[in-house]
């Protein structure tokens, strides 16, 4: 018998399907991948086996868990196995824990819920499974509250209560989504670790195929709520049977075809000269000296017209803090920043009104930067108030029309609203809209992070074609590496506020030579060498 | 932490001093002359004088502020001009029964609310849900004299359990106080504990669907376990908010009920004050709620940094 046996399993919210079919095994101390796009059904599954599912939520079928029916389980029955038997690891660390309670409290509290234990005790247990994930006593003393502790940190207190009473199943719903590579890197490491220690169960839900491969002994593959294909990892991915497999495996790797004309130097458009950014943080005491917390730290770099650059660097190097200064949303505390030969610090709005004509941005998030109550002509339009004389009605309509046209969209879209398109046609409006002034230089701050691969594959395909025919700039900000060498000729490697190492993107990561660029290269998941990997372990 | 209770005291201090300067200001535009008041209208010019210059009404404005407000310090509120006494033995006389009733008013109207708020919470778009809010509906619209006059009618009229109306005073013993002041409170009680009834469910609503909720149900904890320890204390800030201002209303907007039930309390007094011109009980009234708004106001204040961690940090 297996430790988790789903069959045929059939799952309907408010009348809607959500899954079809299901069938999934996972063995005790087995890894299974969960892999599919967004709305696939994978943390579905994931909640049904939880039974955390929402309210309208209708299951039909059969989930067995070491041999209980988990589908007539009463919820006693359910309140027992949840945090004991069953443990889960959630996407978004930032919010999975209580704010006003400290971890300490939040780790123990399941061990005492379900041992009984005395809260001395149950606090020996809770240090010891924290220092287990690598959160020492010393830093981090059970009275510290989720507030103090960064997302990485915040992630192995999930990790510390889903474990704490070692679970025979874990499920990891997306735990590394949301941090960087190397924090992914190390996270991923303590749960391969946690798992074999204990032989747990791991379901580990993923769209990313890269991290399934070099974590999981088998695969379940899923699109539309249902199963496409399952079976060894290795087997899985070397051969790409199904052809779904391997349109996700292809879209995962895609580069668009582009050809490289990366501009002499001294034809720069962009050119940042020794920027400082200072922020003020708090006095130690109410009357010691004002303190501040350095996030951008003397770069300097170039970009010329037409060159695309990535800016790459973990969570909080102060990649982003350039960018605003880039973009004059923010001043330098020191330093030069000249644009197109103006120089963009210590200018009023009205000064710079041509230079952000000249300069777009596109953000992450193709869902919170639009406002629902606006037609597509009116939001793809914004930028234009910049442009000076203000164009006629007429022309600003068939303005909008043509950065639609130039996107791959149709003007008849522009009398939509922004909730009747999918995610990744909402990234491309972000793009008509930053393409709409004919800027020279856009700043892409993690463009297609939000985005499932097959989605990705087709926004860095209209990057690298605008970059083509309209001769626009980029400079890209992410933490993907993939994404990055896809796309751009340069890359600027930063950490804790400086650049560290620049060159030809190809040769940056191939042959990194600064400690930051190496860890991000090594930990950054690579689908082609994993299944390499897993197929010489195999062997 | 001390910074900013040392911030929200000057805050605090900042407000008294310009609601003082506000207050007396308006008082000195109003019309009424509070000599001639006191006289009678066939008072002579030169009695009238007289008591002016007895009264300091012909001092210059900056000194008379001076005086009124330094003299509020030491807790002189200066001589009503009806009755004769010191303002702060009016109020004194007052406030210990505005002051318990409306601590009791509050403390009904949370125990119902809470409990109500998070009930309707916890069933979200059920039979349960619908009905309760439907009830809390009725409550916010109905005033509370109506109330007021129905609890009459059964607890004191019919069932005999309370007295209708009066104030025996404390003297007597902390019981025939508070047995005169239950009817009232739970009349004031009922309409504010309506409104944050529905104030705790839309918080505990919104912190209900919040992650951590999730990551305590997978520990395995059951619903009823999670709402009281996870949810309810993220959904307590917008809750203080408005029980502070609720307090402050029951200290002084509780005139209609004072006269329902016949209680000489502060709401009575600032309106007997007002229709006999009597400005200066109105500047004491007037300063002593805006005193107690500014106390009410900054424990809501350090209620939120014992709450939320997150702002102690700020703090």
């Amino acid at each position: 018998m297996s430790l988790l046996e789903i069959e045929n399993l059939q799952l309907s919210i408010g009348g809607t399907p959500i899954l079809k079919d299901i069938d999934l095994t996972l063995e005790t101390g087995e890894v299974m991948g969960l892999v599919g796009e967004s709305g696939s059904g994978k943390s579905m599954t994931a909640l049904t086996v939880m039974q955390l599912l929402p309210h309208a939520a209708k299951a039909s079928g059969r989930v067995t868990f070491d041999g209980i029916d988990i589908l007539a389980a009463p919820e006693d029955a359910m309140n027992s196995l949840r945090g004991d038997d069953i443990g889960m690891v959630f996407q978004e660390p930032m919010t999975a824990l209580n704010p006003v309670k400290t971890i300490g409290e939040q780790v123990a509290e399941g061990i005492r819920w379900h041992t009984g234990a005395n809260r001395a005790d149950a606090e020996a247990r809770a240090r010891a499974i924290l220092d287990r994930v690598g959160l020492p006593e010393k830093q981090f003393p059970l009275t510290r509250y989720p507030h103090e502790l960064s997302g990485g940190q915040r992630q192995r207190v999930v990790i510390a209560i889903a474990c704490a009473l070692k679970p025979k199943l874990l499920i990891a719903d997306e735990p590394t989504t949301a941090l960087d590579v190397v924090l992914q890197a190390q996270i991923l490491e303590l749960l391969r670790d946690l798992v074999q220690e204990d032989r747990m169960g791991l379901l580990l839900i993923s769209h990313d195929l890269a991290v399934v491969t070099d974590m999981a002994d088998r695969v379940t593959i899923m699109r539309h709520g249902e199963v496409m294909e399952t079976g060894e990892t290795a087997r899985t991915l070397s051969q790409q049977k199904h052809p779904y497999t391997r349109q996700l495996a292809e879209a995962s790797v895609h580069i668009p075809e582009r050809r490289t004309k990366a501009g002499a130097d001294d034809d720069a458009l962009l050119k940042v000269e020794g920027v400082v950014k200072d922020y003020p943080i708090r006095r130690a005491s109410l009357f010691g000296p004002p303190r501040h917390f350095r996030a951008v730290d003397g770069v300097s770099f170039s970009l010329a017209k037409g060159q695309s650059k990535a800016l790459v660097g973990r969570s909080g190097c102060g990649k982003s803090t350039l960018a605003r200064m880039i973009l004059a949303l923010d001043r330098p505390t020191e330093g030069s920043i000249l644009f197109d030969g103006t120089e963009l610090t210590g200018k009023t709005e009205a000064e710079l009104k041509a230079s952000r004509r000249n300069m777009q941005v596109v953000f992450q998030d193709p869902y919170g930067s639009f406002n629902p109550r606006h037609k597509v002509e009116r939001l793809v339009a914004e930028p234009l108030h910049l442009v000076e004389p203000q164009p006629p009605p007429a022309e600003r309509r068939e303005r909008v029309a043509q950065a639609l046209v130039d996107v791959g969209m149709s003007p008849s879209d522009m009398d939509k609203y922004p909730h009747e398109f999918s995610g990744g046609q909402r990234q491309r409006l972000s793009i008509a809209r930053s393409v709409i002034t004919r800027p020279r230089l856009i700043v892409a701050d993690e463009p297609v992070s939000a985005l499932d691969v097959s989605i990705r594959a087709q926004i860095l395909d209209l990057f690298a074609d605008l970059n083509q025919r309209l001769g626009v700039a980029y400079l890209f900000i992410t933490h993907d590496l993939t994404v990055a060498r896809a796309i751009t000729d340069q890359v600027l490697v930063m950490h804790e506020g400086r650049i560290v190492e620049e060159g030809e993107t190809d040769r940056v990561f191939d042959h990194p030579r600064s400690d930051a660029a190496r860890a991000l290269v090594d930990a950054a998941p690579d689908l082609e060498r994993a299944i390499s990997r897993k197929l010489a372990a195999a062997q | 932490m001390t910074a900013f209770i040392l911030k929200r005291l000057g805050i605090g201090l900042a407000t008294l001093v310009l609601a003082s300067i506000v207050v007396f200001a308006v008082m000195e535009i109003l019309p009424g002359d509070p000599a001639q008041l006191m006289l009678g209208l066939n008072a002579t010019d030169d009695a009238l004088q007289a008591l002016r210059n007895q009264m300091g009404l012909n001092d210059p404005v900056l000194w008379r502020y001076f005086s009124w407000a330094g003299g509020m310090l030491v807790g002189d509120f200066g001589n009503s001009y009806t009755y004769s006494s010191p303002v702060i033995e009016l109020i004194g006389e007052r406030a210990i029964v505005s002051l318990p009733l409306a601590v009791i008013s509050l403390l009904l109207s949370t125990l119902i609310a809470i409990p109500v708020g998070m009930f309707a919470a916890a069933r979200r778009g059920r039979m349960a849900d619908t009905s309760v809010m439907g009830v809390t509906q009725l409550g916010v619209a109905i005033p509370n004299f109506w109330f007021a006059l129905l609890l009459i009618y059964v607890f004191a009229v019919w069932l005999r359990l309370v007295p209708a109306g009066g104030f025996p005073g404390w003297s007597g013993g902390i019981w025939p106080g508070v047995r005169s002041l239950l009817l009232p409170a739970v009349a004031l009680a009922l309409p504010q504990a309506a409104i944050l009834a529905r104030v705790t469910r839309s918080a505990m609503l919104e912190v209900l669907g919040e992650d951590y909720i999730r990551t305590a149900r997978a520990k395995g904890m059951p619903r009823r376990v999670v709402l009281w320890r996870h949810a309810l204390r993220n959904a307590l800030i917008p809750v203080l908010t408005i029980m502070g201002l609720q307090f402050a209303f029951l200290l002084a907007g509780t005139i209609i009920i004072e006269n329902v039930f016949y209680l000489p309390g502060l709401g009575r007094l600032v309106f007997q004050a007002i229709t006999q011109r009597d400005l200066i009980v109105v500047e004491g009234v007037v300063m002593l709620l805006v005193a107690s708004v500014v106390i009410v106001n900054l424990a809501v204040d350090l209620t939120y940094a014992l709450v939320d961690p997150r702002l102690r940090a700020r703090a």
